[in-house]
């Protein structure tokens, strides 16, 4: 791992941390107040606050995941080399579309 | 501080064996274990047990040690499946019941019995820039190094390895990964980042970064737990890779100013 993928991805840790405690607070705030599907969406749609949010958690997501997945790659296979860089950057599109797509989709909805 | 020989912990007998018990040893040798009997003495080492064997037993079994005090670390093997000193541990501190298991050190290529290449481990203290580097001309005049300065209390955290490799032996990431530099050369770099005389940081922090180097320990602690001489790698790791990271984002910072050639943009 490079200083800079070690530094991107100690750096998205940190976003991630936070942003996984609020996404685990809005998901109880939401069951425990008993919101439904169309009460939740009511919120979201239009909200840009958000959309920025969950655009940030699922950029800092598709960051970190990624470079952690190839450290264990390497360590537990012996795959190496750019194939293994290629697929990784690979998971990281594929989590970052998903997550975008998710993400507008309820803020469009 | 560093302890130089740390105490056994609680858990630890220390108490010697009755008079007239015996030791049932199995040392592993060409694929299996070989098992031997040898009288249990007062403040017997494992390194007095080995050479028992040897010299008593079976003259074919090959080991290695020298000083036999704790100061060349040349006897590390694996006892009970931990990398010890055998000359600074005594058979009554680490015997299950009345028996002792001998492996050599892990994690390194065993030319015989219980004696193990060190060459890989060498190779790596190398690669990791473990020389210091005194720059292409000779400095000016003596430097001056504050002993209570940060740099120096760094190098003196780590100076005293003797490079025994029972950390390489303990490392997980080693055994997970053989192109990692390990603890040991680590630690030297370490104290090399840390030597305001060096001139060789910009080649040093390269070599030490990378899927071989600092940014793949797990921080296990394992070096830290088992080393003889109570020095603490995964903090000069940890050293190193803040250092490695503040190398990178200066690098990217100047690359970001002024564009790859160097040159700032008009």
């Amino acid at each position: 791992m490079s200083p800079m993928l070690y530094l991107a991805q100690r750096g998205t840790a940190v976003i991630l941390a936070v942003a996984v405690a609020v996404h685990l607070g809005t998901i109880l705030y939401a069951v425990r107040g008993g919101l439904t599907a169309g009460e939740i969406l009511g919120r979201t749609q239009g909200n840009g606050a958000f959309l920025a949010f969950y655009g940030i958690f699922v950029v800092a997501a598709a960051i970190h995941a990624p470079i952690g997945l190839r450290s264990i790659l390497r360590e537990w296979t012996p795959w190496r080399g750019r194939s293994l860089d290629g697929a990784m950057l690979a998971v990281s599109a594929l989590l970052a579309v998903l997550g975008l797509r998710a993400a507008l989709a309820v803020y469009l909805a | 501080m560093n302890a130089p020989f740390p105490a056994p912990s609680p858990t630890e007998s220390t108490v010697d064996a009755a008079p007239g018990a015996m030791l049932t040893v199995r040392i592993r040798r060409d694929g299996g274990f070989q098992a031997f009997t040898v009288a249990r003495r007062p403040a017997q080492t494992v390194l007095d047990v080995v050479t028992e064997i040897q010299r008593e037993q079976d003259p074919t079994l090959a080991y290695r040690f020298a000083c036999r005090v704790g100061m060349c670390g040349s006897c590390a093997m694996m006892v009970n499946g931990r990398p010890r000193w055998t000359c600074r541990t005594r058979v009554a501190a680490v015997a299950e019941g009345d028996g002792l298991t001998l492996e050599p050190l892990r994690n390194l290529p065993v030319v015989k019995d219980l004696a193990v290449d060190m060459e890989p481990f060498f190779a790596k203290w190398t690669a990791a820039h473990g020389a210091f580097e005194p720059g292409a001309v000779p400095a000016d005049d003596f430097a001056v190094v504050a002993p209570e300065s940060p740099e120096r209390r760094a190098v003196d955290a780590g100076i005293e390895c003797i490079n025994c490799g029972v950390c390489y032996a303990a490392c997980d990431v080693v055994a997970w990964n053989p192109d990692y530099l390990g603890p040991a050369a680590l630690n030297r770099a370490w104290t090399l980042v840390n030597d305001v005389r060096d001139r060789g940081q910009d080649a040093r922090l390269a070599a030490v970064s990378g899927d071989a180097g600092c940014q793949s320990c797990h921080t296990h602690m394992s070096c830290t737990e088992h080393c003889p001489k109570a020095l603490a790698p995964t903090f000069a790791i940890a050293g190193l890779k803040r250092a490695t990271a503040r190398a990178a984002l200066k690098r990217f910072g100047a690359q970001a100013f002024r564009g790859p050639s160097g040159r700032r943009p008009s």
